[in-house]
């Protein structure tokens, strides 16, 4: 396979080049899933695409699979129908910092908490790219936004940590800089039978990295570069060590009853039951 | 020639030109990525992998993407 072929593969005809800004870090995140849909050697009708707004939400428009450009932090609402619907389905949540912890916050750990077999690949770029560089619960604390030009007060949400207190099964950060990780990462949670979530390290040069004088776009793939630690490796790590590092690779892993089979269980026990 | 270069989705940013370890590439006065030096070009795909705008490509099969 060439790769050129490969992305023109799962890509709408006509849609590139694609809206994002010289730089962003989404399109290289966006390359890797497909590179891991390619892997899962599954059909494209099997598979179903489904995001919320922002940035990163603008990628189903130019995948070529069964999408929905859903409202903003309903990706997994929406998505939880479709595999409910359609459980033989293959179903991937595109969707960002903001969307998926801010305004979908309370999908994001029900979704977690019940178990339910599907993807979700999170774009963090830090910021509300879309809207003007608002902060985001995923923006380090101190960093300036344009709603915080002094710097933010509030701390970040560890996400994966959020997700495997909330039940989910796979959780895992990648990176736009360690992309071909990141492929693996993905590839591992849509193989894996629950929820996952994969967090992928962006970078949004124009927008948060102006803001807060973090250099050009090489530069801030460079600081996921030198900043990242393999999960096993950052155990290690005393906390003064730990400050300004982040953890990538799989960071959670565990077995649980999966929604969408259970749930066929009760379908099962109901018709019996009640003699339909 | 193992480079393709999709001129119409390029954006400039030069993060190809800053990874790549052979000095192959560089940026145009018109703000595109332009080939330099093509027989330096190793392959190593450091350019494709990162590139956020699928404007550059190996010309070479990949076993595993």
């Amino acid at each position: 396979m060439f790769m050129e072929q490969l992305i023109e593969k799962y890509f709408r005809p006509g849609r590139l080049p694609h809206i994002w800004c010289p730089g962003c870090a989404n399109g290289i995140i966006t390359g890797a899933l497909v590179k891991a849909i390619y892997r899962t050697g599954l059909d494209k009708d099997n598979i179903a695409v489904v995001s919320g707004i922002g940035c990163s939400s603008r990628a189903s428009g130019y995948l070529d699979f069964n999408t929905v450009h859903s409202a903003h932090g309903r990706a997994l609402p929406f998505a939880t129908g479709i595999k409910l619907a359609a459980p033989q389905m293959t179903v991937i949540v595109i969707t960002g910092d903001g969307d998926a912890a801010a305004i979908g916050g309370n999908h994001f750990i029900h979704a977690a908490r019940r178990n339910i077999d599907l993807t979700v690949l999170l774009y963090n770029n830090n910021t509300y790219g879309m809207t003007g560089g608002q902060y985001s619960p995923l923006t380090p604390t101190n960093s300036k936004a344009s709603t915080a030009p002094y710097g933010t007060v509030d701390r970040p949400f560890d996400l994966a940590a959020l997700a495997r207190g909330a039940g989910a099964t796979f959780a895992a950060r990648g990176s736009a800089f360690h992309a071909p990780m990141l492929v693996d990462l993905i590839l591992s949670g849509i193989r894996h039978k629950g929820f996952s979530l994969v967090e992928a390290v962006a970078s949004c040069p124009i927008s948060y990295g102006r803001q807060n004088k973090l250099g050009d776009a090489p530069a801030m793939l460079k600081w996921q570069r030198d900043h990242a630690v393999p999960a096993a490796a950052y155990e290690k790590l005393n906390d003064e060590q730990k400050a300004d590092k982040f953890p990538i690779g799989v960071l959670h892993q565990a077995d649980a009853p999966e929604y969408t089979e259970e749930y066929a269980k009760i379908i099962a026990r109901a018709r019996k039951e009640g003699g339909h | 020639m193992s480079l393709k270069i999709i001129e119409a989705r390029c954006k400039g940013c030069g993060i190809c030109v800053a990874f790549c370890p052979k000095q192959v590439l560089g940026i145009s006065e018109i703000e595109k990525v332009k080939i330099l030096n093509a027989s330096a070009c190793i392959t190593c795909r450091q350019c494709e992998t990162r590139c956020p705008d699928f404007a550059i490509f190996i010309t070479e099969p990949v076993p595993t993407p």
